[in-house]
């Protein structure tokens, strides 16, 4: 058991348990707040995997936007005074036979494949060449995502706008 | 045993399960939401796995750096979406919302 091996068992434990935190919990404050956890914890598995760029990006992407507009939505769409957050679930037991029998499979799978590992020393920083590579290999897909970023943004700010009697009229 | 590709991989299985439950069992649209999060992040962890343990250079990282693009035009929108639904039916559970046009 080196560091690094204890490094990944810790994050691979907290990783696990607030994902387990976020799909069990009964109140919806509790699942998102441990979504924070998990996210933190697989960008510690990124770093660990030598994708410092992800991990950051992970951290400041999902950690600073994805999870505080969740819990803008958690606020929003429930009266937070009044009644008690909880909510319920469906289907509890073909999901649970589903989800275990899809995770004992591909658990399985992984465990069994004999993977032809290449361990080629890693690179110390990866942003100098992934950047080159957004601007030689895949330009044309980083162009499209900023269009597709820019449709989201205005898509989303058309679709929650509360007041909707400019379109009526015209 | 020391720490490997299968170990990454299956730390991601169990993440997409987690996420699967979610989406499958949850009542509230924004915890379907979370389950897709998950899902999204278990590809992730896939993806910079094989990146790591091959020859291939870096495209798996810059898929991945896609796919958190990709998370976040989705969590934009959907939020969008499931509040135009709680301003029309007062409800964000799934399971009431049967209505196409009111």
């Amino acid at each position: 058991m080196n560091l690094y091996d204890i490094t990944f068992y810790f994050f691979a434990f907290v990783t696990l348990v607030s994902a387990g935190v976020v799909v069990f919990s009964k109140n919806i404050i509790y699942s998102a707040f441990s979504l924070l956890f998990t996210f933190f914890g697989v960008a510690g598995i990124y770093v660990l995997l030598n994708a410092d760029f992800i991990a950051v990006a992970q951290l400041l992407i999902y950690v600073g936007g994805i999870l505080v507009l969740l819990l803008f939505g958690v606020m929003l769409t429930n009266k937070v005074i009044s009644v008690d957050m909880k909510t319920g679930t469906l289907q509890t037991l073909p999901a649970t036979l589903l989800s275990a029998m899809l995770a004992g499979a591909l658990c399985g799978l992984f465990y069994a494949t004999d993977w032809k590992i290449i361990r080629i020393p890693p690179a110390p920083e990866t942003t100098n060449s992934l950047g080159e590579m957004f601007m030689t290999t895949y330009l044309l897909p980083f162009e499209v995502a900023s269009i597709v970023l820019l449709v989201a943004i205005l898509g989303a700010a058309f679709i929650a706008r509360k007041d909707r009697s400019i379109r009526r009229t015209t | 045993m020391q720490v490997g590709l299968s170990h990454f991989l299956i730390i991601s299985a169990i993440l997409f399960s987690f996420g699967i439950y979610a989406v499958i069992t949850r009542k509230n649209a924004i915890l379907v939401l979370m389950g897709i999060e998950l899902i999204l992040n278990s590809a992730n962890i896939n993806f910079i796995a094989f990146t790591r343990f091959s020859t291939a250079k870096l495209d798996g990282q810059a898929i991945a750096v896609f796919v958190i693009l990709l998370a976040a035009a989705e969590a934009a929108i959907a939020l969008a979406i499931v509040l135009n639904i709680y301003n029309k039916f007062k409800t964000v559970n799934v399971d009431e919302i049967s209505n196409l046009k009111e």
